[in-house]
């Protein structure tokens, strides 16, 4: 039997990933853009009443305990998770492998995992206009006491879903869909002209 | 018109879809009662003032809730989920959301 290989990840952002300075950045770069590619990206829903289950195994998994609170969340700069809905959670990691691990303590009693891995695009915004730029594009409030490091909010720009999960307080991880990554990736760069930004 | 969403918080409108009138009552698939039918399908209440609704926060957690919204003024005075049971089962927070929201 012929062993089953994953496929190379490729950057959806290839095309319009300018690596350098851009827009008006004389008077300093405000803006930093990056593309995080982590290995693995998965989704994890509890049944109801399974929910505590759930936050354990991603503990057991990934080590990271889940603060309380609707859309809590942490990273250690490796891993991350947050919640996105009731009893449903986000978690991505640079390692590849989430998925299979996942499914060893997700029974099917407790809950579901969806293996994301290639189907969004992780895409980090950070600087001191971070909040600024992301105002443009998403009605929420992303001052700092309203929105805190770790938490993750569900929303959508242009009926295009996102994903926000604030990993500093100038730095925001933003999951969007692989298929719309491009062109959410060229208005984010367009919106960020006026103050200066940096492609990393 | 903002929705305050018990897991997301205020959103705008433009994130909700709505599912309809949330006075209906869905007879019993097996039911050959017509006029039961009937009323599930057509029959609506259409009052001037306080109207319960079913909306979907479709732009962010996705769940199903149960609004009453003012049809003269758009003024919201409730919102839970259709599904109860996210409340005080170790849901990860809707319910301390609100507590939080008790205290402020």
């Amino acid at each position: 039997m012929v062993e089953r290989q994953s496929p190379e990840p490729l950057s959806p952002l290839e095309p319009e990933f300018h690596v350098g300075s851009h827009g008006n950045f004389e008077h300093g770069v405000e803006i930093i853009l990056t593309e995080t590619r982590p290995g693995s990206i998965v989704q994890l829903a509890a049944w109801p009443g399974e929910e505590k289950k759930l936050i354990a195994a991603i503990r057991t998994v990934t080590g990271l305990a889940l603060p309380d609170g609707a859309g809590g969340g942490l990273s250690d700069g490796v891993k991350s998770v947050f919640g996105f809905a009731p009893g449903k959670f986000t978690i991505a990691d640079e390692a590849e492998g989430l998925a299979p691990a996942f499914a060893k303590v997700v029974t099917p009693a407790i809950g579901t995992v969806t293996d994301l891995s290639h189907g969004r695009t992780a895409i980090r915004i950070a600087g001191p206009k971070a909040e600024w730029v992301l105002a443009k594009f998403f009605a929420i409030d992303f001052s700092l006491p309203a929105f805190p490091i770790g938490a993750g909010r569900s929303t959508t720009h242009h009926d295009i879903f996102a994903q926000i999960q604030r990993t500093g307080a100038d730095q925001f991880d933003i999951y969007v869909f692989r298929s719309f990554a491009r062109s959410f990736w060229k208005a984010l760069c367009h919106a960020s002209e006026e103050v200066g930004y940096e492609v990393q | 018109m903002l929705i305050t969403c018990p897991y997301c918080g205020p959103r705008d409108v433009i994130e909700f879809t709505y599912q309809g009138d949330g006075n209906r009552e869905r007879p019993d698939p097996a039911s050959q009662n017509f006029e039961a039918w009937n009323a599930y399908v057509y029959d609506r209440l259409n009052p001037a003032g306080d109207h319960n609704e079913i909306w979907q926060h479709s732009g962010g957690c996705r769940t199903h809730l149960r609004v009453v919204r003012n049809t003269l003024t758009h003024e919201i005075s409730s919102v839970a989920f259709v599904r109860g049971d996210h409340q005080g089962r170790g849901d990860h927070g809707s319910a301390a959301r609100r507590k939080a929201e008790d205290k402020s």
